[in-house]
């Protein structure tokens, strides 16, 4: 309220001391203000954001050479083809085991740093957030060489165990663990931090009434710790469900897409279409496949942090 | 922020009675070891960077004992620091990601002091549209942005494509939006009081911003500054598909494309450039931790 009556008394000196400077007077009104200073943004996000997220549903209408309308054609000739399904499939089976795996790591992890005297906490919070810091494709080629097929530094260590050397990349079910189990790796400290920052909003005195009341340590985190933590459980999982789905380094650069196309992800998929093979189009069609999802996790999301907005 | 502050909090709450205590004691003993078998996972790849970009190709090639040094050697080191195709790749990363960085501070301060704090036609609505902005992936973007890129150049005849200033555009993309998000955030829990006090004694909206929002918003700028940075140093996916020659690289694509040449893995150096390359991140989060950390739970970022 009170910002509205300032102004309003700044307008109507301004119009009784020079009286027909209107320009000057539109110009220091609060809406111009604020219109100039989001235009940047508002230019932004419409040509570069908006405008190519409704050109890519134009192009995807095309034929390959870009000069005819071809309507659903590509969407059919997709449906036909039996990698798309194969994408399909590994995609959610990607996101969906990463996302989980991540949750479960990031809220155990979590839990024992907390666990910890609080002295001790900064270091080891600190220690364990390092694969989130790294550039994804420079920590992706590190794995890449522990995964070598001949000079592989986990078969040289398991070896030692008497298991057999194990084809990593090469096979169908072990390049999809291993994909898997990198993104766990970048993604779970990521968990971690976000777990530990609800953690401590906990307050100690529902613990101590649990404690009086004789829960043990599953009922406590049951019945206290995971109420508590449900919101941000919630936008946490849904936000990594949407960048785990979208994800495109770790599996370019681990296998790009093979053996024979089976851990190939939409994105990654959509540049050898799009890109490599240069059918824009099709490539254009085939991440398009992942507006559904997105939207829907994204819709989710927003009701979430709407809440949280509202209890704050 | 708040994490810190209840950290200082924690060593009250120490319960030291007869057996309570013995079951605390086993539990931080099975908490220490778990820690320490997740920090092995955790810290493996970096460690083992590290032990790779010491030994020379002879060694790598020997087969011996992968995880450690027998004969360390600064040799990939002297050899990438000294290629004037690496040090290009280090300078294209660098200029791209702090004219990103500066681009992005330009739009998204304005637009997040406007949007927390001059309530207008259609500002909450604005401020779910960035929110919704940032869910939208690169991967959605990559190819009609590249076909936009073609069409732009024919038009115009400036070459757009293959030219890493394009990446100066493109990456505004992914680091405004979020930067606006928290910064909205950090202004909105700036006391109206100030601003208030300010506008009585006669200062107009932009002097609001420039002499009382920034100043007091300062831990949310860094964090926000610190994430611009990351993104546009880590980003894969826009450089890959916009550049191709080899002076028009940026760090992660140059050392993917360049040092894996053909079936010879020149891993000595691929780890060498891969470590360096992971540098400057590591560097300034080891130093501005904190901030980075409240800039991650402060909006929640990607993961």
């Amino acid at each position: 309220m009170a910002d509205v009556v300032v102004e309003r008394g700044r307008v109507a000196r301004a119009a009784g001391a020079r009286r027909g400077s209107s320009l000057r007077n539109a110009l220091g009104r609060k809406s111009t203000v604020a219109f100039f200073l989001t235009l940047p943004l508002i230019l932004l996000i419409a040509l570069l954001v908006l405008y190519p997220a409704f050109y890519s549903v134009h192009l995807a209408t095309l034929n390959k050479s870009m000069t005819k309308f071809v309507g659903f054609g590509n969407f059919t000739f997709l449906f036909k083809r039996e990698t798309f399904w194969m994408v399909v499939q590994q995609s959610c089976i990607f996101a969906i085991t990463a996302v989980i795996f991540k949750a479960l790591i990031g809220f155990i992890v979590a839990h024992f740093v907390h666990n910890i005297p609080a002295k001790g906490q900064r270091k080891w919070r600190g220690m364990l957030l390092v694969p989130w810091v790294i550039p994804p494709a420079m920590s992706t080629l590190a794995w890449l060489w522990l995964f070598d097929p001949s000079y592989s530094a986990f078969n040289y260590t398991l070896s030692f165990f008497g298991v057999g050397p194990i084809p990593w990349l090469g096979d169908t079910f072990w390049a999809r663990f291993s994909v898997i189990l990198v993104n766990i790796w970048y993604g779970a400290p990521f968990f971690m931090i976000m777990y530990l920052a609800a953690l401590k909003s906990v307050p100690d005195q529902l613990y101590e009434a649990a404690a009086i009341d004789g829960a043990n340590w599953w009922q406590r985190i049951w019945y206290v710790t995971l109420p508590m933590m449900r919101n941000i459980i919630a936008i946490t999982t849904l936000f990594s469900l949407i960048v785990t789905f979208a994800n495109f380094d770790i599996v370019r650069i681990l296998t790009s897409g093979g053996p024979l196309d089976t851990t190939h992800l939409f994105a990654t998929w959509a540049f050898q279409v799009g890109i490599q093979s240069s059918d824009i189009p099709l490539g254009a069609c085939v991440s398009l496949f992942m507006v559904p999802i997105l939207a829907v996790a994204a819709i989710f999301i927003l009701r979430d942090v709407n809440k949280r907005g509202n209890e704050a | 922020m708040s994490t810190l502050a209840i950290d200082k909090a924690g060593p009250s709450r120490k319960i030291k009675y007869g057996s309570m205590s013995r079951d605390r004691a086993w539990a931080l003993r099975w908490s220490y070891f778990f820690l320490v078998l997740f920090a092995i996972f955790f810290l493996t790849p970096p460690i083992y960077m590290l032990i790779t970009s010491l030994k020379s190709s002879a060694e790598i090639s020997a087969a011996t004992n992968p995880w450690w040094v027998f004969h360390p050697t600064l040799s990939n080191y002297v050899e990438l620091l000294s290629s004037n195709q690496f040090l290009r790749f280090f300078w294209n990363s660098s200029i791209v990601s702090i004219v990103v960085v500066i681009i992005t501070m330009l739009i998204s301060i304005p637009a997040a002091f406007a949007l927390a704090r001059m309530k207008f036609w259609g500002s909450a609505t604005l401020a779910t549209g960035v929110f919704l902005t940032y869910l939208i992936p690169d991967s959605l973007l990559f190819i009609p942005l590249f076909k936009m890129l073609g069409v732009v150049q024919d038009y115009t005849g400036i070459t757009l494509l293959n030219r890493w200033y394009v990446l100066l555009f493109i990456y505004p993309t992914l680091t405004v939006p979020f930067c606006t998000w928290i910064m909205i955030g950090y202004f909105a829990s700036i006391p109206k009081e100030l601003d208030e006090a300010a506008l009585i004694d006669g200062a107009s909206w932009l002097q609001t911003l420039t002499r009382i929002f920034i100043p007091v918003a300062l831990p949310g700028l860094i964090a926000a500054t610190i994430f611009a940075f990351t993104v546009s140093w880590a980003q894969f996916l826009y450089p890959l598909v916009f550049t191709t020659s080899i002076d028009q690289l940026v760090l992660p694509v140059g050392i993917t494309t360049t040092l894996i040449k053909g079936d010879v893995f020149n891993w000595g150096q691929i780890m060498t450039g891969a470590l360096l390359g992971a540098a400057p991140p590591l560097i300034i989060y080891a130093f501005l931790m904190d901030y980075y950390i409240a800039g991650l739970t402060a909006g929640a970022t990607k993961g």
